[in-house]
C-alpha cells in the first residue's frame, strides 16, 4: 500500500474507490419500460448511468461499482422505468 | 540594525525578509497591524515576486492559502482566537496535506464572554491539529523564529504556527535587532517541494481515505511529527551558529522548584525564579511534545509549579496535563495555577504567592489565582 505524502493522488486514482459498496438499495431498470431519454443520466450525482444502444433503442445501464444508491434517478423517470431494490450482499 | 518596534512590525520585516510568495489575511484584533504592516510594504514595492490577497473571512484567508501552498508558493498568515478557530476547519486539512503554511497567531482569548486580550486557549484549541506549534517569549525571539518557523515547515512539510501573547507582544515597543536580508538568505533556502499542483499536472491533495489505509496516513504523520522534534532542534542549532541561541524545545534552569510556563509570561518567572533561587522550565516547542526533555530536566526536583493560561473546561489547565504525563511514574509533585486568563494581568506578586503556597503545602492539584471576588447573578 502506498502512503503518500499529504494524502496526494493522480487522476483517475480515485477509480480505485469502489463507492458502490456503500448502496443500501440499488436501482433496477426495467428495459421494456425505459424510453432512453436520458434523464436520469442527466441527474446521476455520482456519473454512475450510461446511455447504451441496443437493437436501434436507446436504454440507461446503471454502472453499480459506484453507484450509491441515492435513488435520484428513480424518482425523476418519466417512464416509471427504474425501481430501487434492495442490495444483495454475496 | 537596533531599532525601537512593535511586535507587529518585529514580524512583517522578518516575513518580508523571508520572501514569501503568497500573503493572504483577515483582520482581527490584535494581530490585524502585522498584515497591514505587510500590505504597507506591499503597496511600496517592497515585496517583489508576492502576491497580497484579501480574503473575506480567515476561513477564506486559510483556503486560499492551501491552494497556493499546494502550487509550491511560500505562504503567511496570521490571526488569532476566533479567527483562529475559524481557520481550523481549514487548518486541519492543510496539516493532513502536508503543507508547510506558516500561521503567526497573536493568542487572544475565546470568546463568550467576548475578550480581545490574551491568553492562549485559541491556540490550545488546535493542539491536536497535527501543527507544529512554537511559542515565543518576546519580539525578538518572534522576529528571528520566523525564518527558522519556515525553515521548520518547509522541511517537516507541517503547518508551523507561531505563538505570540497577543497586545503583550504585539503592541509593546521594544528595542529589536532586525535582521539582514543576508543572513536571511544564507539560511533559508528558496521553497521548492517535490510535489507542485499545476494545471500542467493536476493532482488531488487529502484525498479520500476509506477505513482500509485512513489509519496508516495518520501513523504516518504522527511518527513524522515526532520527528520533527530533530528537524526543529537541527533548526535552532543552526540559527544559534549564525545568529544568537534560543535554546532547545525547553529553556531550563535547574532548581528544586521549578515554574513552567510558555510565551511572555516567562519573563515574569524569569525574574522571579532570580530573586527566590528556583528553577524555570520555558517551553518553547508545544506541538511536538518535548515530553523526553521535561522528564530528564524535571524527574530528580521536588516541586513543579505549571502556570496554565488555557482552561479544559471539566478538567484542568491543559498545560500542567501534559506535564503531569510527562512526568507519569517519576516523583516530583506537580501543582498548576490557572492564571491571566482574557489578559488578567499576572504580576510577579502573584507567582511569588503561588509558590508560597506550594511551600506551605497550601496548593491544590490545581487552582484558579488572582480570582477577584464575586457573586453569581442570573443577569
Amino acid at each position: 500500500m502506498r502512503i503518500s505524502l499529504g494524502a496526494v493522488s493522480r487522476p483517475l486514482e480515485s477509480l480505485e474507490n469502489k463507492t458502490g459498496s456503500w448502496a443500501v438499495k440499488v436501482p433496477e431498470i426495467d428495459v421494456d419500460r425505459c424510453i432512453g431519454c436520458g434523464e436520469c443520466y442527466m441527474c446521476c450525482p455520482d456519473l454512475c448511468i450510461e446511455m447504451v444502444k441496443f437493437e436501434e433503442r436507446r436504454f440507461a445501464k446503471i454502472d453499480y461499482d459506484y453507484c450509491k444508491g441515492c435513488g435520484i434517478c428513480s424518482e425523476i423517470c418519466p417512464a416509471n422505468a427504474i425501481e430501487m431494490v434492495e442490495k444483495v450482499i454475496e | 540594525m537596533k531599532k525601537v518596534v512593535r511586535g507587529f512590525y518585529a514580524v512583517a520585516y522578518a516575513v518580508k525578509l523571508c520572501k514569501p510568495d503568497v500573503i493572504c489575511a483577515y483582520p482581527i484584533t490584535p494581530q490585524t497591524e502585522i498584515v497591514e504592516n505587510l500590505a504597507e510594504m506591499y503597496a511600496n514595492g517592497e515585496l517583489e515576486n508576492c502576491k497580497y490577497i484579501t480574503a473575506e473571512s480567515e476561513f477564506d484567508a486559510a483556503s486560499i492559502l492551501v491552494g497556493a501552498s499546494a502550487t509550491g508558493a511560500r505562504t503567511f498568515t496570521a490571526t488569532c482566537s476566533q479567527g483562529l478557530i475559524l481557520m481550523s476547519e481549514v487548518l486541519f486539512n492543510a496539516a493532513g496535506m502536508r503543507l508547510p503554511i506558516v500561521i503567526v497567531n497573536t493568542n487572544r482569548a475565546l470568546s463568550a464572554p467576548l475578550s480581545i486580550w490574551n491568553d492562549l486557549q485559541d491556540s490550545m484549541a488546535l493542539r491536536d491539529a497535527g501543527i507544529i506549534q512554537i511559542y515565543v517569549e518576546d519580539n525578538q525571539e518572534a522576529h528571528e523564529i520566523i525564518p527558522q518557523a519556515y525553515k521548520i515547515a518547509e522541511s517537516t512539510m507541517f503547518p508551523t504556527m507561531i505563538c505570540m501573547d497577543g497586545f503583550k507582544l504585539t503592541h509593546a515597543y521594544e528595542p529589536v535587532e532586525l535582521l539582514d536580508q543576508d543572513i536571511v538568505d544564507s539560511f533559508l533556502p528558496p521553497y521548492d517541494p517535490p510535489l507542485k499542483l499545476s494545471v500542467e499536472k493536476p493532482l488531488t491533495f487529502g484525498s479520500y481515505a476509506p477505513p482500509n489505509c485512513y489509519m496508516e496516513f495518520r501513523y504516518r504523520m504522527h511518527k513524522d511529527m515526532l520527528k520533527a522534534k530533530e528537524t526543529i532542534e537541527r533548526v535552532f542549532r543552526e540559527w544559534a551558529e549564525i545568529k544568537r541561541d534560543w535554546g532547545g524545545l525547553i529553556e531550563f534552569k535547574e532548581g528544586k522548584t521549578v515554574l513552567v510556563a510558555m510565551g511572555s509570561l516567562m519573563g515574569n518567572i524569569k525574574d522571579v525564579s532570580e530573586k527566590l533561587n528556583v528553577g524555570y522550565m520555558k517551553i518553547r516547542t508545544y506541538r511536538p511534545f518535548p515530553s523526553e526533555e521535561i522528564r530528564k530536566s524535571l524527574k530528580d526536583c521536588e516541586n513543579v509549579i505549571v502556570f496554565d493560561r488555557a482552561v479544559s473546561f471539566g478538567y484542568e489547565g491543559i498545560l500542567s496535563m501534559e506535564i503531569r504525563n510527562a512526568l507519569y511514574g517519576e516523583s516530583p509533585s506537580i501543582y498548576s495555577f490557572i492564571v491571566g486568563l482574557g489578559g488578567r494581568d499576572v504580576p510577579r506578586s502573584l507567582i511569588e504567592k503561588c509558590i508560597s503556597k506550594v511551600m506551605e503545602g497550601k496548593a491544590e492539584k490545581y487552582s484558579f489565582e488572582g480570582l477577584r471576588e464575586f457573586e453569581e447573578v442570573l443577569y
